[in-house]
């Protein structure tokens, strides 16, 4: 059914592309890695059975392990038959061009900066810099505008929720002024 | 009419003018929210989270009944002024709606999917009122071994019968069991998969995986992929419909609603079947199929009343047993969870205030909503426009505030940043969402009752099938268990059984249950090609083998 969502939609049908099914493969390791992960971890419980838990913690995470392993090698086999993702359509995606690699390079250094930044500086300073950053790496390009739209957004979203709703958001070094 | 009672008291709460403050409120910014191109209800759910966290549980849920209604309105209202569907619920609706905008008939439109939505969303939520509560009951006799079984076979569901393909399917769900190990087990207070990391002992909240996956994980991809070029709006003034629009939609909004409730209702049911189901009916039975595949306006008000009731459907097993079956209930579950509300059998029975007021307030919202939105319907088209690269940052900025606002913390943001990742990878391998999410809400649930089982057979996987009588102290199998775990077989080696049959009938015979099984993704995807006809002229399956089945 939703292949035909993907073809009801004007996505491009699937295209011969190679660069593709090796990063499929790379889904493959990623499972295995993340199902060795996982049954190592599952190894250093202590498996004290008792009469209240007879199945104890173990099982379940090795089970979920090799699940993991298993579906990492089918996922191999199905991709060398030549199976591949649907990559997700949508209405501002334009599944023609190829991942724009520098893009979403930079929105996550703005994002990781956010993280960084936040508990020092506040939300106030901390999330108008990520909208801010966010805008004009998306390729905004009105940088006034979008300055006095991010402080609009951070200040309005820290005195409505902060101090309206009482959600907790840290005012970092303008405490005592906002 | 027990529940006539307890539906009134639902009014009772919901309707204080504090409450219907709050409906009011979650209804506009949930249609303004929804509108937005690339936000789905969950997406709208789980931005909007923050807002309700202070309010008083009861006050929350009855605002995020506003926002997801408004966010299904919402969407619709994309689908048919910008002509590439936001999700797989409105595909369907986005066909014949979109065309009608084109043909300037984008009032009507929009009109019978307003009233459409009302209709469907009534119903629903009548049948939601009703049935809650005997699903309930039934769930209450429920013992660790068939709660169980009944938790596997949604798990199998939303693996096995949604999307296209079963394998990712399973990995996303491998994944969704994953994250949701992370923390201290709730039996025996051992740490499993934290890593000596202390803000993972308590796990992973759900909010900063549903909000890492739909929203950072949107946003990422998006702007990988982003189009440069601006998109189409088609102007719209305000939605409305003459008697003859009237006349041509009020049976596919019923039929439509038929349709989508009971698929809603079952796990995995979802609403990409019932509207597909609906959209094909309402071709069959048309007086107009001259007009299918170029705006008819039956092609739009059967699908969206199926895609409305089955959000309404979906209600009854979220509130009844506390299985999630399709992004948006999952997100709500989040969202009880964290206001220290535990989902299941007994929510009813614990919480009846807070579900009849919910029920109540569905019904409030989804009136709400219709008067709202015929008279606002041109500005939300105008939000259409807004500058994609703040429609994307505000989402990164929202995500980020809803993610820390959780638990106050920063470390909640790499959380974020870890799961947007995951899911910018799953957008871009064909990896479904759904199965994760349901995963991370019932994989620690499952394990907990299939534990509780094998406690009290004393370890013995007989555990699994049935328990022991309390009264003769005899061990005696659950025939509902057995019954459920033959489903689950049934759906797993469905592809298999679906091939012999095919191979054990004659000729003729295999190529109507071909019709049957691929008549969706025909219609659909052909629309504009090949008129559906009930005679046996249809082109053969041969002709159409470009079509992906």
């Amino acid at each position: 059914v939703s292949e035909a969502v993907a073809a009801a939609g004007d996505s491009p049908a699937a295209r011969p592309a190679p660069t593709r099914n090796r990063a499929e493969y790379g889904v493959c390791v990623f499972l295995a890695l993340a199902g060795i992960v996982v049954l190592v971890d599952a190894l250093q419980l202590s498996n004290n059975r008792t009469g209240v838990d007879p199945l104890g913690p173990k099982p379940v995470p090795v089970f979920v392990g090799s699940l993991l392993i298993v579906l990492a090698v089918a996922l191999a086999v199905a991709v060398l038959r030549g199976s591949q993702g649907e990559a997700e359509a949508g209405e501002d995606i334009d599944l023609s061009q190829p991942v724009d690699v520098k893009t979403v390079l930079l929105l996550l250094g703005v994002f990781v900066a956010n993280i960084v930044l936040i508990d020092f500086l506040g939300w106030v300073i901390s999330g108008g810099l990520l909208f801010y950053g966010s805008a004009i790496v998306l390729g905004s390009r009105h940088f006034i505008r979008d300055l006095v739209i991010s402080a609009v957004l951070s200040v309005g979203t820290f005195y409505g929720f902060a101090i309206g709703l009482g959600v907790g958001l840290p005012a970092g070094i303008l405490q005592g002024i906002l | 009419m027990q529940s006539f009672q307890f539906l009134l008291d639902g009014f009772a709460t919901a309707a204080t003018p504090i409450n219907l403050l709050l409906a009011l409120v979650g209804v506009i910014v949930g249609t303004a929210v929804g509108v937005l191109p690339g936000i789905g209800p969950a997406m709208t759910v789980a931005l909007l989270l923050p807002v309700t966290y202070n309010l008083e549980p009861t006050g929350a849920i009855i605002m995020l009944a506003g926002i997801f209604y408004g966010g299904m309105y919402g969407g619709s209202t994309t689908s048919i002024l910008l002509n590439t569907p936001g999700e797989s619920s409105s595909v369907v609706t986005a066909i014949e709606g979109n065309m009608m905008a084109k043909g300037g008939r984008a009032a009507q439109a929009l009109a019978t999917a307003a009233v459409g939505s009302w209709v469907a969303g009534t119903i629903g939520t009548l049948l939601l009122a009703f049935f809650a509560p005997i699903v309930t009951r039934f769930a209450i006799s429920l013992g660790a071994p068939e709660y169980f079984a009944v938790m596997l076979l949604a798990f199998i569901a939303v693996t096995a019968v949604l999307g296209s393909s079963r394998l990712r399917g399973f990995i996303s769900l491998a994944l969704g069991l994953t994250i949701g190990l992370v923390g201290l087990d709730s039996v025996s207070g051992q740490a499993r998969l934290t890593f000596g990391i202390p803000q993972l002992g308590d796990g992973i909240d759900i909010v900063v995986v549903a909000v890492g996956i739909f929203a950072l994980g949107e946003a990422l991809w998006v702007a990988a992929h982003l189009r440069r070029r601006a998109v189409e709006v088609i102007p719209v003034g305000r939605p409305w419909m003459g008697k003859s629009d009237l006349k041509r939609s009020w049976k596919p909004w019923l039929r439509g609603t038929a349709f989508g409730f009971p698929f809603g209702a079952i796990p995995a049911g979802g609403a990409e079947i019932p509207t597909f189901l609906s959209y094909i009916t309402e071709k069959r039975l048309t007086k107009h199929p001259e007009e299918f595949g170029k705006g008819a306006i039956e092609g739009v008000a059967g699908p969206e009343a199926a895609n409305n009731a089955s959000a309404a459907g979906t209600m009854v097993p979220m509130l009844s047993l506390g299985l999630p079956t399709n992004a948006t209930a999952a997100v709500m579950l989040a969202a009880l969870v964290s206001y220290g509300i535990q989902p299941g059998p007994l929510l009813l029975q614990r919480e009846g205030e807070l579900v009849w007021g919910l029920i109540a307030s569905l019904f409030i919202g989804n009136t709400l909503l219709l008067l709202l939105n015929l008279p606002l319907a041109p500005m939300w088209a105008k939000l259409l426009r807004i500058p994609r690269p703040y429609l994307y940052a505000g989402i990164l900025f929202f995500a980020s505030m809803g993610a820390y606002a959780v638990n106050g913390s920063s470390f909640d943001l790499i959380l974020l940043l870890v799961f947007g990742l995951i899911g910018f990878g799953m957008r871009r391998f064909g990896l479904p969402i759904l199965p994760l999410i349901v995963a991370v809400i019932l994989g620690p649930r499952v394990e907990l009752q299939g534990r509780r089982a094998l406690q009290l057979s004393s370890g013995d996987v007989k555990g699994l099938f049935g328990s022991v009588d309390v009264a003769t102290g005899e061990f005696r199998f659950s025939a509902l268990a057995i019954v459920v775990y033959v489903i689950i077989v049934l759906v797993l080696l469905w592809p298999l059984i679906f091939k012999a049959i095919r191979k054990m009938l004659p000729a003729k015979a295999a190529a109507v249950v071909d019709e049957i099984s691929e008549e969706p993704a025909l219609a659909v995807a052909e629309h504009h090609r090949v008129e559906v006809t009930q005679t046996d002229e249809r082109p053969s399956r041969t002709e159409n083998k470009e079509t992906p089945n």
